[in-house]
C-alpha cells in the first residue's frame, strides 16, 4: 500500500490510547499488591468483572425506579455502588484467601490466587448467567470526528478518568501519610510494623483501593464495547498483568506506561505487521508482537521498563 | 505435585459446585415413568453431550444441552422399548469449555464412562480432535452443530453430522456476497479456530469464484472484544463488504466497532454469529446484517411447537443448534431402535442407513457422514429481526418431491 495514511495512523494510535488507558488502570491494581506483598494477585481481572456486572444490576434497577434520570447520571450513581462492592469483595480476597497464608511458601498464596478467580467466575456465572449482557450506551457511543478519526464520548471519558485515576492515586502514595505508610510496608514489612505502621490495616486498604480501581476500570471496559459477561476479566486480567511486567511490576508509574504502551503496540502490530512484513505476517501475529516486545524490554531490563532492582522481590 | 494437586482440587470442588448450582433445573422425570410402566425393565443407556458449558460461547453450549436434554426427557417420557425393556436415557453433560485439549481429555471421560453415543462437540475445533477418540472406542457420535468439513472426510465410520457443513455453507454466503451484494472489494476476518477460519477460506474462494476480489485478510482470537485495530486497518482499504468467520461474542461488539469507526461496508457473517445473542449484542449496529445458518429457520421446523415446549422447559430462548442436538438424541435412539441393541458396536451398522424425520426434516446421511441436503437459509436483519431472506438446500418437503427432484 506505500505511504502510511496519516488519518488510519492517527486512528490506531487513539485505538491503542483507549486500550491501553484500561490496561493501565487494572495494572495499577496488580501492581499496588505486588508492591506490597510481593503476590501476584491473579483474582484481580476476575474483580474488574464484578465491578462490570454489579454496575449493570444496579444501573437496571436505577433506570427502573427513575426512568427520567439521564445516563451519564445513572452510570456514575450506578459505579459509585459497585465501588463498594468490589472494595469488600477485594478485603474479604485479602482477609479470606492471602492473610493466612502470608508467612507461607510464595507458591501456596498464587494457587489460592488462582482458586480465588475460578470462584468469583463460577460464582458470577451463577448470578449473572452463561450469556452476554449488553451494557446500554449510558454515555454516547456515537462517534465524532478528530482530526480525521474517529472517536467516540466514551472513549475521551475513558482517557480523561484514566489520566484522574492515576494522578490521584500517584498524590496518595507519594504525599500522604496513608501513602508513606504503605511505601513502608512495601520495602520492609517487619521493620515498618516496628516503626508503628498497622501492617495489616495498610495491606487490605491496598486491596481496597485496586479494587475500587478495578471496579472503575471493569465500567470502562463494558461501556467501551458495550458488553458485560462473567468471562469478561480473565483476558483482561492477563493483559494487565503483562503491561504490569512490561513497565516494572510493583512501580505505580510502570504500570501506566506498561498500559498505554501495551496498547498502542498491540494496536499498531495489528494495523501494520502485515504490511511491514509484506504479507508474511498478518495480524494473528499480533499478540506476538506484544509479547515480542515485552521479552526485549525484559532481556535489557529485567525489572521491566521502570521496575527497580529490589534483590528480595526478585 | 503440590501445586497441580491444589489446582485440580480446587477445579473439582468448582466444578462439583457448578453442578450442584445448576442442578435444581431438572424435574424428577425419570422417577415419573418407573411408576408408569412398572411391569419392564429398564434399559438404562448413557448418551454423552460435550459442548462448552463455561468460558465466551457457554450460552451457545447450554442451548445444545437443553435441545439434547429436551429430547432424552421426552423419548424417556414416551417410553421406547429395545430388546424387551424400556429404555431410559442418562445423558451425560460434559463441558470442553470450546478448547481443543480439554475436548480431547472429556472425550476421553466419556468413552472410559461407557457411553452408548455421544452429541457433540459444539466447535468444529473440539470436534475434530475428539472424533479421533470416539473412532477408537467405536463409540457412534454425532455433532449438532460443527460445520467444518474436515470433521467427516476423516474417514471415521462413528462421524456423523446432522446440518450441512462449511462447504456448502461458505458457497451461499461467497454467492450472494459476489452477485446479489454486487460487492467488489471484500475484508475478511477469522477468530482463528478451526470452525472460523475453515469458513472464513470457503467464503474467500466463493466470493472470488463470483468475481469479488479480497482486499484484507485480518485475524483475531474468540477470546477478543476489541477490534479496532484490524478495523480501521480494513477501512483503509474501503472494502463494500466484510465478512467475519466466527461467534457472535466477537461480531456482535465487531458491529458497533465497525459503526464507530465510520466503516460503511456490509458486514456478514456464518452460523457462528447467526444468533439471537448477536442480535442483543450489536444493538443498533445489526442492521443491514446478513449471516447463514447450516440448518433451517426455526418457522420451517416440521413441528412448530418446539420452540414452545423449549422455552417452556428452559425458560430460555432457542439460540441455534439446540433443535439439531434434539434431532441428534433422536437419530441415534432411532438407530438403537432399527438394531434392536443399544451396543454401538451392534447399532453403529444402522446408523448410514438412517433415514429419520426429524425436527429439522428428514434426516438421511452420506457415505461420509453429512447430511443428506443440508439446508442453508440466508438472514437479513431489519429492524432488530433475523428475517429469513432465503432457504437453499434442505429436505423438509416429502420423500414424493425428493423422488421428483431427482
Amino acid at each position: 500500500m506505500g505511504a502510511v495514511n496519516l488519518d488510519i495512523l492517527l486512528q490506531q494510535i487513539l485505538n491503542g490510547l483507549v486500550l491501553g488507558s484500561v490496561y493501565a488502570l487494572v495494572a495499577l491494581g496488580y501492581t499496588m499488591v505486588y508492591g506490597v506483598l510481593g503476590l501476584i494477585n491473579f483474582a484481580h481481572g476476575e474483580v474488574v468483572m464484578i465491578g462490570a456486572l454489579s454496575t449493570l444490576s444496579v444501573s437496571r434497577l436505577l433506570h427502573n425506579v427513575f426512568p427520567g434520570l439521564p445516563g451519564p447520571a445513572v452510570l456514575l450513581f450506578s459505579t459509585l455502588a459497585a465501588i463498594p462492592v468490589c472494595m469488600l469483595l477485594g478485603y474479604a480476597i485479602e482477609r479470606v484467601a492471602y492473610r493466612p497464608l502470608r508467612r507461607a511458601p510464595r507458591l501456596a498464596p498464587l494457587i489460592t490466587a488462582i482458586g480465588v478467580s475460578i470462584l468469583l467466575q463460577n460464582v458470577a456465572m451463577v448470578v449473572w448467567g452463561r450469556g452476554y449482557h449488553s451494557f446500554p450506551a449510558y454515555v454516547s457511543t456515537e462517534p465524532f470526528q478528530f482530526f480525521g478519526a474517529t472517536m467516540t464520548p466514551v472513549q475521551v471519558v475513558i482517557i480523561a478518568v484514566a489520566i484522574a485515576i492515576m494522578a490521584g492515586l500517584m498524590v496518595l502514595v507519594h504525599r500522604t501519610k496513608l501513602g508513606r505508610a504503605m511505601r513502608a510496608t512495601a520495602e520492609n514489612q517487619s521493620v515498618a510494623g516496628l516503626m508503628g505502621v498497622d501492617i495489616n490495616a495498610i495491606i487490605s486498604v491496598t486491596f481496597v483501593i485496586g479494587s475500587a480501581l478495578a471496579a472503575v476500570a471493569g465500567v470502562m471496559v463494558a461501556a467501551n464495547y458495550s458488553i458485560a459477561h462473567y468471562y469478561m476479566g480473565f483476558v483482561l486480567g492477563l493483559k494487565a498483568f503483562t503491561a504490569a511486567v512490561l513497565g516494572g511490576i510493583g512501580n505505580l508509574g510502570g504500570a501506566m506506561a506498561g498500559g498505554l504502551l501495551l496498547g498502542i503496540i498491540e494496536s499498531l502490530g495489528a494495523g501494520y505487521v502485515g504490511d511491514l512484513t509484506g504479507g508474511f505476517l498478518g495480524s494473528n501475529y499480533q499478540d506476538v508482537f506484544a509479547f515480542f516486545v515485552l521479552i526485549v524490554v525484559l532481556v535489557f531490563r529485567p525489572s521491566g521498563l521502570m521496575g527497580e532492582r529490589v534483590a528480595e522481590r526478585a | 505435585m503440590d501445586r497441580s494437586r491444589a489446582v485440580s482440587f480446587t477445579l473439582v470442588a468448582l466444578a462439583g459446585f457448578g453442578i450442584s448450582g445448576c442442578g435444581k433445573q431438572e424435574p424428577p422425570a425419570e422417577a415419573k415413568q418407573a411408576a408408569a410402566a412398572p411391569g419392564i425393565s429398564e434399559l438404562v443407556v448413557k448418551i454423552g453431550h460435550v459442548a462448552p458449558l463455561t468460558g465466551n460461547i457457554a450460552h451457545l453450549g447450554k442451548d445444545n444441552e437443553n435441545g439434547a436434554r429436551l429430547a432424552v426427557e421426552e423419548i424417556n417420557a414416551k417410553g421406547v422399548v429395545i430388546a424387551g425393556k424400556k429404555l431410559k436415557i442418562e445423558l451425560v453433560g460434559e463441558d470442553d469449555q470450546a478448547d481443543p485439549k480439554t475436548g480431547t481429555v472429556v472425550a476421553q471421560k466419556l468413552v472410559d464412562a461407557k457411553v452408548n453415543g455421544v452429541v457433540g462437540h459444539l466447535n468444529s475445533g473440539t470436534t475434530i480432535p475428539a472424533s479421533k477418540i470416539y473412532a477408537d472406542a467405536g463409540v457412534p457420535q454425532i455433532s449438532p452443530s460443527a460445520t467444518n468439513p474436515t470433521y467427516t472426510q476423516q474417514g471415521f465410520k462413528t462421524a456423523f453430522r446432522v446440518m450441512a457443513n462449511d462447504v456448502q455453507q461458505g458457497k451461499v454466503l461467497g454467492n450472494f456476497v459476489a452477485r446479489n451484494l454486487g460487492a467488489k472489494t471484500v475484508a475478511i476476518i477469522d477468530d482463528r479456530t478451526a470452525y472460523g477460519q475453515g469458513l472464513a477460506d470457503e467464503v474467500a474462494k466463493a466470493a472470488q469464484a463470483g468475481g469479488a476480489k479480497i482486499v484484507a485478510r485480518e485475524f483475531t482470537r474468540n477470546d477478543a472484544t476489541d477490534f479496532r485495530a484490524i478495523l480501521t486497518k480494513i477501512k483503509g482499504e474501503k472494502p463494500d463488504a466484510v465478512f467475519y468467520g466466527g461467534m457472535d461474542a466477537q461480531a456482535g461488539p465487531m458491529a458497533k466497532q465497525m459503526r464507530q469507526l465510520g466503516i460503511k461496508a456490509r458486514f456478514m457473517s456464518g452460523d457462528g454469529a447467526c444468533t439471537p445473542e448477536f442480535m442483543k449484542l450489536a444493538g443498533e449496529a445489526a442492521e443491514g446484517f446478513y449471516c447463514t445458518q447450516a440448518g433451517l429457520p426455526l418457522e420451517r421446523m416440521t413441528d412448530k411447537t418446539f420452540a414452545d415446549r423449549y422455552r417452556k422447559r428452559f425458560n430460555a430462548e432457542v439460540q441455534i443448534y439446540s433443535p439439531y442436538s434434539y434431532d441428534a438424541v433422536g437419530v441415534l435412539v432411532d438407530a438403537m431402535k432399527r438394531a434392536n441393541s443399544v451396543d454401538p458396536a451392534k447399532y453403529i451398522s444402522e446408523l448410514p442407513k438412517t433415514s429419520y424425520s426429524g425436527l429439522t426434516g428428514r434426516v438421511a446421511f452420506d457415505e461420509k457422514g453429512d447430511v443428506k441436503n443440508g439446508a442453508i437459509t440466508l438472514y437479513e436483519t431489519k429492524q432488530g429481526k433475523l428475517n429469513v431472506l432465503e432457504v437453499v438446500g434442505g429436505s423438509t418437503d416429502t420423500p414424493a418431491a425428493q423422488a421428483a427432484r431427482k
